[in-house]
């Protein structure tokens, strides 16, 4: 007799926990119950979000690197069961080698995108980059593993704590990619990932007025309306392409200019 | 010595000093009663039909028609800005671009007491301010962009950087002649050309620019001056053949700005509003952190974007600092912006005053209390004593709302979390000011406020390669500096 196996309950995943949604609902998908996020989901996401930023952004450069590393290194160890899910072990591949690339970012990035300042006086004058603080990302429907590491690594490799919705239709590679991201050294809050209708959800994190970023890339269609909700408190509205950069990484990042004289 | 004439009533009494009036001759200034539209390298009537005058703060006298123009004037600009982008400009040498912005920062120069007596004139700020920063700045922005022009690859290696297209540029009235360099330089560094539209109360040294254009021989069409209100903003930013947007101004305009751009694809950059932090920990040098909280406030009116609005001194030295504080009000001169020795002219519009009177009395209604030095007001003018509330609840509208005027707001902390905590409670984040002999605290202060610029034991300091701009609704983008060049090119990722 054969063995039935165990199924997975598709969770969300927010503030380092895997709760249902509040709401109590569910969407059917990819032979899942999957769970179906909130309005409410999104705000208490945010909330945890908002929690987990000083912790991240006020760890050593070298430790986030680290952290991320470790993502990849887990991600390894579950290549099958990822591979399962998409469909597509190069796009395993890909999305891990991706991490890593992201990883050797952390220490390098103010390197790149810093300077100082040479003013026409007696001061000393330097700009570094710092995070935005939060990050609202609508994942690419497509493809559904690499295309949420794409937008995820670079708002976290620079200090950014990140309120994600999942790949509607395929939600669950991300729902793995949570649980890889819970057991891989990633505070709890630094990443919340809902499920669901992003069409319900997106406008929600768009006009959240403690979002500070709404990377758009999966919000497929007609953005105009996210954008104008994304005006209410001056977003950064992100438009990354394909591929990896250090200037996606930037696009998540503030410059700040510091100033101080120079005497005896 | 020969004997100096007594003052006369319109200079207000400072408490103890005597002054002989030093005022600059606004001879050098030759003003048209009316003015055009700068298009194409011509003037042009506007196609509104409207005109409307440009009024000097200091008397209310009105210096000259100005136009204001409508839907058409617009298009017209953006065309003979993409006309000159696509025959000429963007396929020029790029060390022949940079000569054309050395020659600009040269005249500016050379013509610099001209402007700044102008800028005096028309927008009410101290000709000290317009003679030693505005005028001095704008040359060295024009100076520093120009050098740009033909080192763009390396700035940005391996991104191929290329213009954007057409630039349509918004500036304020606090800065006028400056936010016009600190828009324009740039832009034609990358390449791009202009359509610049200069505040409504400030017209005039744009549109004696204008003539620093024709001087400098650049293409006609490269920049494009178009005057009006608001109505003709807003024309610009909707404008389908404009390909970048850049704002400076409030954050009530820039979020209609961010919405207006929704769903267009154009390029954005936003310098918006503040109501920075001013902080002094009880172990700084306060005589100079007196001079720091002067120059963070009432600095041009307070007309300043990262004015130090609200000051936070540490309560173990707040009485000192508060006495040094209204003794060193007590020495500024408020009065005529063309009168050598004035540290505060006129509030630049009867609007922005209005708008000042408000916020005060709304400070003195919800409980603060108010000092004003003892001075006289000229009776003729816009004009709003130096102001400071203590007594001040985080929630009043004072520590809130952006004043945009000579009024500071004090509020006081007894540790460093609790100054970070109040510092950064606002949803601005253009500048902060710290004060402390401290050299690790100034780093940790500086890491933890969440603002674009932080001035450290000093404050209000610029510079062509210091980059500005802010965190959260303070905007987004930065001008200055290396990276500003970025929000003026396509860029490989």
């Amino acid at each position: 007799m054969s063995r039935l196996p165990v199924r997975k309950t598709y969770k969300l995943y927010l503030g380092g926990k895997f709760p249902r949604s509040e709401s109590g609902r569910t969407y059917e998908i990819e032979g899942a119950n999957v769970a179906l996020a909130s309005r409410k989901d999104v705000r208490d996401a945010v909330r945890a979000a908002r929690g987990a930023f000083p912790g991240w952004a006020g760890a050593t450069a070298y430790n986030r690197g680290q952290v991320l590393y470790r993502v990849a290194e887990m991600m390894e160890g579950r290549k099958a069961e990822f591979a399962e899910l998409t469909g597509d072990p190069a796009e395993v591949d890909a999305a891990i080698d991706r991490w890593v690339w992201y990883a050797g970012w952390a220490d390098k990035l103010a390197q790149v995108l810093g300077s100082s300042n040479p003013v026409a006086g007696p001061y000393f004058n330097f700009t570094v980059p710092e995070p935005t603080g939060i990050a609202g990302i609508v994942a690419p429907e497509e493809p559904p593993l690499a295309g949420l590491v794409s937008r995820l690594a670079p708002a976290l490799v620079g200090g950014n704590v990140a309120v994600v919705l999942a790949s509607e239709h395929r939600p669950l590679a991300a729902v793995t990619l949570a649980e890889v991201l819970a057991t891989s050294d990633v505070p709890g809050g630094v990443v919340n990932l809902l499920t669901g209708r992003k069409r319900e959800l997106a406008p929600v994190l768009a006009g959240h007025m403690d979002v500070n970023a709404l990377d758009l890339a999966g919000a497929d269609g007609d953005t105009a309306e996210l954008e104008r909700l994304a005006a209410d408190n001056v977003k950064r509205v992100v438009r990354n392409g394909e591929g990896q950069s250090p200037w996606h990484a930037a696009a998540f990042l503030e410059l700040k200019t510091v100033w101080h004289p120079i005497g005896v | 010595m020969a004997e100096v004439e007594k003052r006369q009533d319109r200079s207000p009494v400072p408490s103890a000093f005597e002054y002989a009036e030093a005022p600059e001759s606004r001879d050098i200034v030759r003003l048209e009663e009316r003015y055009g539209l700068f298009v194409a390298g011509d003037w042009v009537e506007p196609r509104s039909g409207e005109h409307a005058p440009s009024i000097a703060p200091r008397d209310e006298e009105p210096l000259a028609e100005v136009a204001y123009a409508g839907p058409e004037d617009v298009d017209l600009a953006v065309g003979a800005a993409r006309d000159a982008f696509a025959n000429g400009w963007s396929d020029l040498a790029p060390s022949e671009r940079a000569k054309y912005l050395y020659r600009i920062a040269r005249i500016l120069q050379e013509r610099s007491r001209e402007f700044a007596v102008l800028e005096s004139l028309d927008g009410g700020k101290p000709i000290r301010e317009s003679r030693d920063v505005d005028l001095p700045l704008s040359a060295a922005h024009f100076f520093y962009y120009a050098g740009w022009a033909d080192k763009l690859e390396y700035a940005f290696p391996n991104r191929r950087p290329r213009p954007v297209g057409v630039a349509g540029q918004i500036i304020p009235w606090n800065f006028p002649l400056l936010m016009l360099s600190w828009k324009i330089a740039p832009a034609l560094a990358a390449g791009n050309t202009v359509v610049l539209k200069p505040a409504e109360s400030t017209p005039l040294t744009a549109l004696l620019f204008a003539d620093v254009l024709r001087q400098a021989e650049l293409p006609p069409g490269v920049v494009n001056i178009v005057t009006g209100d608001g109505r003709a903003g807003a024309e610009l930013v909707k404008h389908p053949d404009v390909d970048k947007i850049a704002f400076t101004g409030s954050t009530e305009v820039g979020k209609e700005i961010m919405r207006a751009v929704s769903g267009t694809g154009k390029k954005l950059t936003l310098e918006l509003g503040g109501k920075a932090a001013n902080i002094i920990f009880d172990d700084a040098p306060l005589d100079q952190a007196v001079e720091g909280i002067i120059n963070g406030i009432y600095f041009n009116q307070g007309h300043v974007c990262c004015a130090g609005s609200r000051l936070f001194v540490q309560e173990s030295v707040y009485e000192e600092v508060l006495a040094k504080l209204k003794r060193r009000m007590g020495t500024l001169r408020v009065g005529d912006p063309l009168d050598k020795n004035t540290d505060v002219g006129a509030i630049n519009s009867r609007e922005q005053l209005e708008r000042i009177k408000e916020l005060v009395a709304s400070g003195e209604e919800e409980g603060a209390e108010v000092y004003q030095p003892p001075c006289r007001l000229p009776e003729k003018g816009w004009w709003f004593p130096p102001t400071v509330f203590t007594n001040v609840a985080q929630s009043y509208r004072i520590a809130q709302e952006e004043i945009f005027g000579p009024v500071l707001s004090v509020l006081t902390f007894r540790t460093p979390d609790e100054a970070v905590e109040k510092a950064n409670n606002t949803p601005y984040g253009l500048s902060a000011g710290v004060w402390t002999e401290k050299g690790s605290r100034i780093l940790s202060m500086a890491q933890r406020l969440r603002a674009g610029v932080i001035w450290a034991n000093t404050y209000n300091r610029f510079d062509p390669t210091s980059p500005f701009g802010g965190y959260k609704e303070s905007g987004f983008g930065r001008e200055g500096g290396l990276h500003g060049l970025a929000p003026y090119l396509e860029l490989d990722e």
